[in-house]
C-alpha cells in the first residue's frame, strides 16, 4: 500500500462559521480547498528557493499533474518554462511563479462562444447538459434561483424523462426557488416536453427557461441524437433556442472531462461550462484545459449543496485562489 | 488529442518491437510514454511514480533484455505490475456474520451509488438472496423517491423512508422490518457526501456502529481524476471499507482510478458499473482489466459471456450450416438474438483486441438502432423468404417494407448485406475460424 496522502488541516483554518452565509465567505470556503491544497503546495515549493533546478521543476509538474491540469496543458506550461529557461530569460522561482499564473489566465480568459441572444418579449432558454451525476439538476436549481434575485421570471423544463424520480428532484427545486415547472411523466418524450415548456414560456412570458437533460455519457451515439434533438426541437419552436448551452462538469473528473466537452461540443455545440463540486478537495484544473484547447469559456462555479452556492466564475480569482 | 492509453501503449510497444532488442535507452523511452499514458489515464501522479519504478526495476537488465521478444516481454512486466497493483482475482460480496446482512453503499455525490443498489439488488436475487433495499438518502430532493420507483421496476421490496426520519434511525428500523418482509440482505443506500464533510462522514459512522454492515461499499466513477486518492483515503479511513465498485465504466474513461484507489487503500475493487440497466454490474478482474489497459483485449470476459448466453446447440448446429453454405436469413436473425443477449454492441466491441484502432479508423459506430430495424425487417418475412432470400422479389421487398415500418431501400440494403455477409463468412470458413463482429461491418 503507498502511504502518500495527509489530511491537510488549513482547511480548518479556513472555515468560516457554519451560519454565515454571506457570499464573499461561502466563495471563500468554497474555494478555499483549491487555495489550501494548490497554493499551500505551491507556496512551500518556492519558500526559500533561489534557483530553479529539477528538483523544483519535478516538483512543479507534480503539482499541476495532481490538479488535474491535464497532460496537454501541463506539458504546454511546462514547454514553455523550460525555453524560457533555456533563453535565460527566467532564472528565479518568483518569476517563474508570476509565469505560471499569468499563463493559465491566458488560458482560462476565453471569449465568450458567440449564440443566439433572445429578441425582446422572448424568453432566454438554456439547455444545460453532461453525463450522468455531474450536477445538473442541482445546478439548474441554483441558477434558478440567481435568476428570480435578478427579478426574472424563470420556468424549469423536465426533460429529463429517463432517471426515476429526476422529475420529482426538479418539482421539489422549483418549488425552493419559486419557478414554474413544467413536465410529463417520466418515460414522455423529452422533445415534446422542451416544445410544449416553450410555447407555455411563451404565453406566460417568462424571462428565462432552465431545461434539464438526462445525463448521458458522450459516447453513446444515440443519447447525443436525443439531444441534438432536442436542441433542434427548441429551435423549431423559437428561432435561436436554446440560446446557451451549459455542460455541466464535476470538478472530481480527471481527463475525461476533456473527452466529454469535445463530444459534447461537436454533437450540440456548447456555449458555456459550469465547474460543479468545487467544494471538495478536487481542484478542478481540468477546465484550464478546456477552455485552452476547446475556447468554452467557464460561467459558474458550484461551490456546495445549498442553493446559494453557484457563483460566477472569475478566472482572475480562480488564479488568485491558485496563486495566493 | 485524445487517445486511449491502450492505442498510446500499442504505439509506444510497436516502436519497441520493430527494434530488436532493447537497450536501457529504449526502455526509458518506453517508461516515459507509458508514464504519460498513465497520467492521461487519470491514474495518480505518486501512484504512477511508483509503478513506473518498479517496472523499471523489474525491466531493466535480463528480464528484457535476453527475451526474445522485448516488446512482448515489456508489455508483460507492465501489465503484471499494473494488475498486481489492482489486486488479486475479484472477489464477490462477503456475507458472513448473522442475517439479514447489511450492505452500506457510500460515496460521493453523483457517483451511482442509488443505481448500483438497484444493480446489487438484482444480482443478489439471482443468487438466491432476498435483499431489501433501504433508501437512507434525506438530503438530496427526490432521493428516496428515485430508489422507490426503481425497487417497483425490478420488483424488489423498499423500506418506506421519510425524510424526516434521521439516516441511522431509518436504517435501525429497515433492520426490525427485514424479518417481515422476509428479506435477508438490506441493501443501504446513503446519501452522497463529501469525504471532507465531517458532520456527515460522522453521520456514516453512526449508521456503521448501529447496524454493523457485512460490506461497506465505496462506489465510485470511474471518470475519477486525481482526486480519486483522496476521496478513497478519507473513506476508508472514517469507515475501513470492505471493497469498491467502479462505475460509468461503459465510457470511454481510462479508469486509472481503479489502480490509484487500490494503492491507497488496498481494499479490493469488487464490480464494475457498465451500463443504465439494472443488470449492467459485472464483477472485476484485475487481470482483465490491465489487459484491457494495456490493448490486449478482454478476451476472456467476451468468451466468458458468450460462453453462457450463446445457446451451444444452436451454435453448432449454425457452424454445420455454415460449413455446407446454407447460412440463411433466418440463421442471421437467430444470431442477431445471440449477439443481443451478450449486451449493447459497443461494449462488446470494446472487449475485442485491436477493436480501439479499429473504430478510430473505420469510425465504426455501432447502432443499437439499426440493428432493430433489421429484426424489424427480418421479422416481415415469410419463413420460405429467410430460408431462400433469392426469391424475395420487388413486391414482396415492397411488403416485407411496409410489414416493418421500413423503405425498401432499407429491405435491400439488409439482403445486399446479408449476401456480403454470406460470402464472408464463407471466407472465413474456409480459413478455419469465425469473426463474429465482423458481421456487422
Amino acid at each position: 500500500m503507498v502511504k502518500i496522502f495527509s489530511k491537510d488541516n488549513n482547511d480548518k483554518k479556513l472555515k468560516p462559521d457554519k451560519d454565515d452565509k454571506g457570499f464573499i465567505k461561502k466563495l471563500w470556503h468554497g474555494l478555499s480547498k483549491t487555495r489550501s491544497g494548490f497554493t499551500g503546495r505551491l507556496d512551500r515549493l518556492f519558500l526559500g528557493k533561489k534557483k530553479i533546478n529539477q528538483e523544483l521543476l519535478e516538483e512543479l509538474e507534480e503539482i499541476l499533474f495532481t490538479s488535474d491540469i491535464g497532460v496537454a496543458a501541463c506539458r504546454e506550461l511546462l514547454e514553455s518554462i523550460m525555453e524560457k529557461i533555456a533563453r535565460k530569460e527566467l532564472n528565479n522561482p518568483e518569476q517563474l511563479k508570476n509565469l505560471l499564473k499569468e499563463q493559465i489566465l491566458l488560458f482560462l480568459k476565453t471569449p465568450p462562444v458567440e449564440h443566439y441572444y433572445p429578441k425582446k418579449g422572448e424568453p432566454l432558454v438554456i439547455m444545460v447538459i453532461g453525463v450522468n451525476g455531474v450536477g445538473k439538476t442541482t445546478t439548474i436549481g441554483k441558477a434558478a434561483r440567481l435568476f428570480k434575485e435578478g427579478g426574472k421570471k424563470v420556468m424549469l423544463v423536465a426533460a429529463d424523462t429517463f432517471r426515476a424520480a429526476a422529475v420529482e428532484q426538479l418539482v421539489i427545486w422549483g418549488q425552493r426557488v419559486g419557478a414554474d415547472v413544467v413536465k410529463q411523466g417520466t418515460g414522455a418524450d423529452s422533445s415534446a416536453v422542451v416544445f410544449d415548456a416553450i410555447s407555455a414560456a411563451l404565453s406566460r412570458k417568462n424571462d428565462v427557461v432552465l431545461i434539464d437533460t438526462a445525463g448521458r455519457l458522450h459516447t453513446k451515439t444515440n443519447l447525443m441524437e436525443e439531444l441534438a434533438k432536442i436542441k433542434r426541437v427548441a429551435g423549431s419552436k423559437l428561432q435561436g433556442a436554446p440560446h446557451e448551452v451549459w455542460l455541466v462538469l464535476d470538478a472530481t473528473t480527471g481527463q475525461n472531462a476533456i473527452s466529454q466537452a469535445e463530444l459534447f461540443n461537436k454533437v450540440i455545440g456548447v456555449t458555456d461550462i459550469i465547474l460543479t463540486k468545487l467544494d471538495g478537495t478536487a481542484k478542478g484544473g481540468i477546465v484550464i484545459g478546456i477552455s485552452q484547447q476547446l475556447g468554452i469559456p467557464v460561467k459558474f462555479i458550484g461551490i456546495g449543496e445549498k442553493i446559494e452556492d453557484l457563483h460566477p466564475f472569475d478566472a482572475e480569482e480562480f488564479v488568485e485562489a491558485i496563486f495566493y | 488529442m485524445f487517445e486511449n492509453l491502450t492505442e498510446k501503449l500499442d504505439g509506444v510497444f510497436k516502436k519497441i518491437t520493430g527494434r530488436g532488442k532493447l537497450s536501457e535507452a529504449n526502455i526509458r523511452d518506453a517508461l516515459k510514454e507509458v508514464r504519460l499514458a498513465l497520467l492521461e489515464a487519470d491514474v495518480n501522479y505518486k501512484v504512477v511514480k511508483k509503478l513506473i519504478e518498479d517496472i523499471r526495476l523489474r525491466a531493466v537488465g535480463r528480464e528484457v533484455l535476453q527475451s526474445l521478444t522485448p516488446g512482448q516481454q515489456l508489455i508483460k512486466i507492465v501489465n503484471e505490475e499494473m494488475a498486481g497493483l489492482m489486486g488479486d482475482t475479484g472477489q464477490g460480496l462477503d456475507l458472513a456474520g448473522k442475517t439479514p446482512y447489511s450492505l452500506m453503499l457510500v460515496g460521493l455525490q453523483g457517483s451511482g451509488k442509488t443505481t448500483t443498489a438497484a444493480k446489487l439488488a438484482v444480482l443478489l436475487r439471482k443468487q438466491g438472496k432476498r435483499p431489501y433495499l433501504v433508501p437512507a438518502d434525506i438530503y438530496r430532493p427526490a432521493a428516496i423517491d428515485q430508489l422507490q420507483k426503481l425497487g417497483k421496476q425490478i420488483n424488489i421490496p423498499v423500506y418506506p423512508s421519510n425524510v424526516d426520519q434521521k439516516p441511522e434511525e431509518i436504517c435501525l428500523e429497515a433492520l426490525a422490518n427485514a424479518g417481515k418482509e422476509s428479506a435477508d440482505v438490506l441493501i443501504i443506500d446513503t446519501a452522497g457526501r463529501l469525504h471532507i464533510d465531517e458532520d456527515l462522514m460522522a453521520e456514516l459512522g453512526r449508521i456503521k456502529e448501529k447496524i454493523d454492515p457485512a460490506e461497506i461499499l465505496l462506489v465510485a466513477d470511474a471518470m475519477t481524476g486525481q482526486d480519486a486518492v483522496n476521496v478513497s483515503k478519507y473513506f476508508d479511513e472514517t469507515l475501513d471499507i470492505s471493497g469498491v465498485i467502479l462505475s460509468k465504466m461503459e465510457g470511454d474513461a481510462r479508469g486509472g482510478a481503479a489502480l490509484s484507489i487500490k494503492a491507497v487503500t488496498g481494499k479490493p475493487i469488487k464490480f464494475i458499473g457498465v451500463g443504465e440497466t439494472v443488470d449492467a454490474l459485472e464483477p472485476f478482474y484485475p487481470e482483465r482489466m490491465a489487459s484491457q489497459i494495456l490493448g490486449m483485449g478482454d478476451v476472456l470476459t467476451l468468451i466468458e459471456k458468450a460462453q453462457s448466453e450463446f445457446d451451444q446447440k444452436d451454435a453448432l448446429a449454425l457452424q454445420k450450416k455454415l460449413k455446407k453454405n446454407e447460412f440463411n436469413l433466418d440463421d442471421f436473425q437467430k444470431q442477431l438474438k445471440q449477439m443481443k443477449k451478450l449486451g449493447p454492441l459497443e461494449h462488446i466491441l470494446g472487449l475485442l483486441p485491436g477493436m480501439g484502432q479499429l473504430k478510430k479508423l473505420k469510425k465504426i459506430k455501432p447502432d443499437e438502432k439499426e440493428l432493430v430495424k433489421i429484426e424489424a425487417i427480418i421479422n416481415s418475412m415469410t419463413k420460405d423468404e429467410k430460408r431462400q432470400y433469392k426469391i424475395i422479389n420487388g413486391s414482396r421487398r415492397r411488403r416485407i417494407a411496409r410489414g416493418s415500418g421500413s423503405s425498401v431501400q432499407d429491405v435491400n440494403r439488409l439482403i445486399k448485406n446479408f449476401t456480403q455477409t454470406k460470402k464472408m463468412m464463407e471466407r472465413f470458413m474456409k480459413k478455419g475460424q469465425l469473426d463474429l463482429p465482423s458481421l456487422f461491418r
